[in-house]
C-alpha cells in the first residue's frame, strides 16, 4: 500500500513537471522543471531496486546535463522575451498528435501479455555488484566502446563550439 | 537480506506512466521552436525509455536491461554535449536559437 502511494506521488511529480517543461514560455523554468522530473525518475529507480542507475542518473542527468544547459541558456540569454512563438494552430496540432500517439501506444500496450514475472518479486538485479559483474563480464567490450565514443563526443564539441579563426 | 522496498506495484502503471512521459517528450518536440527545448523534451523520451527498461530489468530479476540504461545514458550525454555545441556555434552565427530560422535545408 506504501510503495502504491510513493508511485503515484512520484508519477505525478514526473508527469506534471514534464508538461511544466513542454508549456513553460521561459527556458530556464523548462530547464528546472526538468531537473525536478530527473530527479522524480530517480525515485522511481529506487522504487524498482536499481540503486546504481538512480545515482548514476541523478550524477549524469542533474549533476552534468542539466548544468550544461542551464549554462547554454545563461551564455546565449534565452529568456521570454526572446522565446519564438508558434501559432495556435501548430500548438494545437501537435498536441492532438502527441495524444494520438498516447492513445495508440496505450491501446497497443492493453493487449500485451507481460510474462509470468508480471508478478512482483523482490530482485537484487539492481543492486551495483549485480550489474557491475554483467557489466564488466558481458558487456566489457560495448563498455570500453563507449569510451572512444565519449572521446568522439568531446573533439567533436571542442571544435564546433571552438570560435573560427579566419 | 531483507527487501528495501517491496515492490507491489503492477508493472503495467511503469508502462503507462513511460507511455505518458514519451508522449509529452514527442509533444514537445513538435510544438516548440526553440532548439534547445527541442533538445530537452528528447532527453525526456530518452528518459522515459529509460524508465521503461529499468522497470523490465526489476521485475524479470535480469541485469541486463539496466546495463543498456547505462548505455542509453552514456549516448545521452554524448549527444547532448554535441548539440549543446551546435547550438552554441549557431547561435554564434545567426543569433538564434529559432528552428523555423534554420530553414536552408528544408526542400
Amino acid at each position: 500500500m506504501n510503495s502504491q502511494i510513493i508511485f503515484f506521488i512520484l508519477a505525478a511529480i514526473s508527469i506534471l513537471s514534464a508538461l511544466f517543461v513542454v508549456f513553460t514560455k521561459n527556458p530556464i523554468y523548462s530547464v528546472i522543471s526538468l531537473i525536478v522530473c530527473f530527479f522524480s525518475i530517480a525515485g522511481h529507480y529506487i522504487m524498482l531496486n536499481a540503486q546504481f542507475l538512480a545515482i548514476v542518473h541523478i550524477i549524469v542527468y542533474a549533476g552534468a546535463i542539466m548544468v550544461l544547459m542551464l549554462f547554454t541558456v545563461m551564455l546565449l540569454n534565452l529568456n521570454k522575451d526572446s522565446e519564438p512563438h508558434k501559432p495556435l494552430l501548430y500548438k494545437i496540432a501537435a498536441m492532438i498528435s502527441g495524444g494520438l500517439m498516447l492513445l495508440v501506444l496505450l491501446a497497443s500496450m492493453r493487449s500485451a501479455q507481460l510474462g509470468p514475472y508480471s508478478s512482483p518479486a523482490y530482485s537484487e538485479s539492481g543492486f551495483v555488484q549485480n550489474v557491475g559483474m554483467v557489466l564488466f563480464t558481458d558487456f566489457l567490450l560495448p563498455f570500453e566502446m563507449t569510451s572512444v565514443l565519449f572521446i568522439a563526443a568531446m573533439i567533436g564539441a571542442v571544435v564546433l563550439a571552438k570560435k573560427e579563426v579566419n | 537480506m531483507e527487501p528495501t522496498v517491496l515492490q507491489t506495484n503492477p508493472q503495467q502503471w511503469y508502462l503507462v506512466l513511460s507511455t505518458i512521459l514519451f508522449s509529452i517528450g514527442v509533444m514537445g518536440v513538435l510544438m516548440r521552436r526553440n532548439a534547445l527545448i527541442i533538445l530537452m523534451c528528447v532527453e525526456l523520451m530518452l528518459n522515459s525509455v529509460n524508465l521503461l527498461l529499468v522497470s523490465f530489468s526489476a521485475y524479470a530479476g535480469n541485469s541486463d536491461g539496466q546495463v543498456f540504461v547505462f548505455f542509453i545514458m552514456v549516448v545521452a550525454a554524448a549527444e547532448v554535449a554535441v548539440g549543446l555545441a551546435l547550438l552554441v556555434s549557431i547561435y554564434r552565427n545567426l543569433a538564434t536559437t529559432d528552428i523555423d530560422v534554420l530553414s536552408k535545408l528544408k526542400w
